[in-house]
């Protein structure tokens, strides 16, 4: 067992674990943050995408002796009680949430993908989101969310 | 149609905001004190005998709890609609993956180096693991025959028409497993005390069948079983039948230890151990006149329905009666059958049957009219079916339909006939690419088959909470396709009130009356009906206490009266039993009559590119166009429509299960491939509104619709633009490299 660092959402917590613990049991069951999804558990289907330190990562393939001191960012850190983000009011308003399971990991990538490219095009938003599956939506509401946080319509949260 | 305020808006979906922030809670988000975490031990073989148990040195055993099929208090069985499926496997094994042991322990990282320490036994025994193995009955593995259920029905006469035909046309259709892939696996958490019973949370669509299996398997009171489903992360059939199994497993788990034991399976053990879609085998026989009028046919499906009956009987049901598509048949004959083999039960799936046999239709479709020189199109516009006219099962079409408007339309928004011609135009000239255009027409029935809804007998209430907010009660659960939404919609319609001032019961079956299960398109059409006459209810009761004025108020004034009736009298609730459309009558025995309330209609369109280096398959453009009478909330519809038709590309191009001796081999995201952000066309969903009578403001079922007309609508479009006729689906590039290899078959057995 080993003591870790990690800065989460801003909030600074102390891990004592196993140095192989999956970044995304840390997050689950150390942390409480049961936000972040398991859908495959092997980096193919991005329901348990974070930040860490600014890069989309797969936190199911992230040992935590990986991620220490490292900063965090989950869906929990997106928007705050009194305001959704603007890809949370987007997916919400376009019905790119169905069942809900990848909705986290595919709210993380699309934040981030705003943060690289402030407007992508379609083309960009497909390939952006190629490491997020979805098995409900069939993507077309998720594409319209993320063009519609782009457009300015909703322009709130951050 | 029009006035409504809240019904037909894109409301937001109630649980959204949870799902978005992250705070929506699936099982195994779920934590308790004291929890033990579980997990099962398989068989690893096909079929056999199990002759004994052994636990190897080198573990703390002491430390686990261990259960096995002595264990169990009541019968072992998983309660279905035959008495076959075991709990656990006490003495035979009768496919891979069979649950024999179940163990628990405090730490779940204790527990796979366990399971892999519990040594089976087994004399192992022959078995069969295709429809043609099966019906060879070499071995019989099932019953005397391996037959689970066959049907037959019949319309007219059928073995006058062959005489009459200019054209009799043959052809052989199948259509591979299919895995569910909902990203929530299979998972739950029981809870055990003598004082308080039995409590099990879970993943699930149909709480009282969970309800009704653990009080068969504990022997426990009916009240002192309690099931809450969790939030679903998806489910699309596979939790309908399933989660009577692994709740069964917790249960058993918590009431030998007395402790609270989580069961959450990871993606390997759900996928290569949970149901799939039935693989199918349908024949056709068709006569057919020179100007493409279809006299009658003799269809034949088979279905593999795996090592147990589980839900085969009724989905073979779905298939029969889906069989003949969308067309007036004078004449027709269908066989079918689902058989036993050792793979893992098949169970639900979207469309339950009919995709299969729909698949067969429309591909059956353009066979003719190639065979006839006819358009594809001009072949199905001659014989779609027409108000007044009968469907097979003898049902007479009383709904307005207009199937050849439909299909004029899907052909205008995908501009078919211009591509048509352009592609085959273009095709003609050398280069590897081909582009094609087809097209699939069909039908779904809502709700269960023929007198179903009548057993089923369902009731729904519709109660009012102390903050005088409207609350409906029924047992319909939320798993993504937006249950919550569209009766939370339709209440607040009814009463007259804001959209907000309604909100969901929990769906625990202590709490909510029994709704039915949450399967076969009925949510919106019967469940929601029934929550209109259970809003109803309780607006008459208001009126009639004069708290309330029968119309024009606010909603602040009904939360006024609300709030008034209940610190007055207690309770105020109203509640609804199903009764079936007049006229609706079904005859069991000989399948015919009403087989359902009411059909959705549809017309679907696939423009596909193939490159004939590498047989890739790209969707370039996908129409959707649907009749489902009302659409309840637009942004909820299409989402259902796309999701649907994103599955229907993924069985016709990506999904193949590989099969290895009944185990499936490729039991992960990496090798069991969905379709992806960048494989998925443009999806164009369009409907058509025309209100059913006795749907809920008009509602019809649309859940399944969108799965059955993908797949023939892209083979179809293959074929047009290759030239070959490719009949199986999965398709994927290997396969049509090995078929495009061997001599197709002669499909037209006489020309007179």
């Amino acid at each position: 067992m080993t003591e870790y660092l990690l800065r989460v959402n801003g909030t600074p917590y102390k891990v004592v674990t196993h140095p192989m613990a999956r970044l995304l049991d840390v997050l689950r069951n150390e942390l409480q943050l049961t936000g972040t999804k398991e859908g495959c558990g092997e980096g193919e289907c991005g329901a348990c995408n974070v930040l860490m330190n600014g890069e989309l990562v797969n936190s199911c393939l992230i040992p935590v002796a990986q991620a220490d001191g490292a900063e965090i960012g989950t869906v929990e850190g997106l928007g705050d009680d009194e305001r959704l983000h603007a890809v949370q009011q987007a997916f919400l308003e376009c019905g790119g949430a169905q069942c809900g399971m990848c909705t986290p990991g595919m709210l993380v990538a699309s934040a981030h993908l705003l943060g690289k490219n402030p407007k992508p095009d379609l083309l960009a938003i497909r390939e952006g989101l190629n490491g997020n599956l979805c098995r409900c939506t069939g993507y077309m509401r998720i594409f319209e969310a993320v063009e519609r946080a782009v457009s300015g319509v909703n322009e709130v949260g951050g | 149609m029009g006035q409504e305020k809240v019904v037909g808006k894109p409301m937001l979906r109630k649980e959204g905001v949870a799902k978005v922030r992250g705070r929506a809670r699936y099982i195994d988000d779920l934590t308790m004190p004291g929890m033990l975490h579980g997990a099962t031990v398989r068989s690893c073989i096909a079929r056999g005998k199990i002759l004994g148990i052994e636990f190897d040195d080198g573990i703390a055993w002491d430390q686990f709890v261990i259960v096995t099929a002595t264990d169990i208090p009541g019968i072992n069985e998983i309660a279905m609609i035959n008495h076959d499926w075991p709990c656990l496997a006490a003495e035979i094994v009768n496919h891979p993956e069979e649950p024999i042991v179940l163990l628990a322990h405090p730490d779940r990282h204790m527990l796979p180096k366990a399971v892999a320490a519990v040594r089976i036994l087994y004399e192992e025994w022959p078995a069969v693991f295709s429809i043609e193995e099966s019906e060879q009955c070499d071995p019989v593995v099932w019953g005397e025959d391996n037959v689970f259920k066959s049907y037959l029905m019949e319309k007219g006469d059928v073995d006058t028409v062959w005489a009459q035909a200019d054209r009799i046309v043959e052809g052989e259709y199948t259509t591979g497993a299919q895995e569910h892939l909902y990203f929530e696996n299979n998972g739950a958490i029981a809870t055990y005390s003598m004082e308080d019973g039995l409590t099990v949370w879970g993943s699930m669509q149909c709480p009282f069948y969970v309800h009704k299996s653990l009080v068969k398997m504990t022997g426990l009171a009916e009240e002192k079983v309690r099931i809450i489903q969790a939030e679903t992360g998806g489910a699309f059939g596979g939790k309908e039948d399933y989660p009577s199994m692994i709740g069964a497993h917790a249960a058993l788990l918590a009431m030998k230890s007395g402790r609270p034991v989580k069961l959450v399976y990871d993606r390997a053990e759900d996928m290569a151990a949970t149901t799939k879609r039935h693989p199918s085998r349908i024949r056709h026989r068709t006569a057919v006149t020179r100007d493409g009028k279809l006299l009658g046919a003799e269809i034949e499906i088979a279905l593999d329905g795996g090592a147990y009956s589980t839900l085969s009987s009724t989905v073979l049901s779905r298939s029969t009666i889906h069989a003949g598509g969308p067309y007036f048949w004078p004449n027709i004959r269908i066989r079918s059958k689902a058989f036993a083999t050792n793979h893992p039960p098949y169970g639900a799936f979207r469309g339950f049957g009919a995709p299969q046999s729909l698949f067969a239709m429309e591909r059956h479709m353009d066979h003719i009219a190639e065979l006839l020189g006819m358009a594809p199109d001009e072949l199905r516009r001659r014989n779609l079916l027409r108000p007044g006219q009968t469907t097979t099962t003898g049902q007479k079409i009383d709904e307005d339909i207009d199937l050849e408007h439909l299909m004029a339309r899907a052909m205008a928004e995908s501009d078919y006939e211009t591509k048509r011609e352009r592609f085959a135009r273009e095709n003609a000239a050398p280069g590897m690419k081909k582009k094609g255009i087809g097209l699939a027409a069909f039908l779904h029935g809502a709700g269960f088959t023929g007198s179903g809804e009548r057993y089923l007998n369902s009731l729904v209430a519709v109660d009012a909470t102390a903050e005088g907010k409207a609350r409906v009660l029924v047992s319909s659960t939320e798993f993504g396709q937006g249950t919550n939404t569209i009766l939370c919609q339709i209440a607040a319609e009814t009463l007259g009130i804001d959209y907000d001032a309604v909100e969901m019961g929990p769906p625990d079956t202590s709490v909510v009356p029994n709704s039915g299960p949450t399967v076969a398109s009925r949510t919106s059409m019967v469940v929601g009906k029934l929550v209109h006459s259970a809003a109803l209810g309780l607006k008459k009761t208001l009126a009639a206490s004069e708290l309330l004025p029968w119309e024009g108020y606010t909603t602040d004034e009904f939360v006024a009266a609300v709030r008034t009736y209940i610190a007055r009298y207690g309770i105020l609730r109203a509640e609804s039993h199903y009764e079936p459309p007049p006229g609706v009558l079904w005859d069991d025995e000989h399948y015919r009559g009403e087989a359902y309330a009411a059909y959705a209609w549809a017309v679907y369109v696939a423009e596909v590119t193939v490159d004939l280096t590498t047989w890739g398959v790209t969707v370039d453009d996908f129409v959707a166009v649907q009749e489902v009478g009302r659409v309840l909330n637009p942004v909820l519809a299409t989402g259902q429509i796309e999701g649907g038709v994103a599955q229907g590309i993924g069985w016709a191009l990506y999904e193949k299960v590989m099969w290895n001796r009944g185990r499936m081999e490729n039991n992960q995201m990496t090798n069991y491939i969905i379709p992806t952000s960048q494989d998925i066309p443009p999806i164009r969903v369009f409907f058509e509104e025309r209100p059913f009578g006795h749907g809920a403001y008009g509602a019809k079922g649309i859940g399944e619709l969108p799965m059955d007309g993908p797949a023939p609508a892209i083979l179809n479009a293959i074929a047009h633009a290759t030239g070959k006729q490719f009949d199986c689906v999965p398709l994927l590039p290997e396969d049509m490299l090995r078929q495009t290899r061997v001599p197709q078959p002669e499909r037209e057995v006489v020309a007179l």
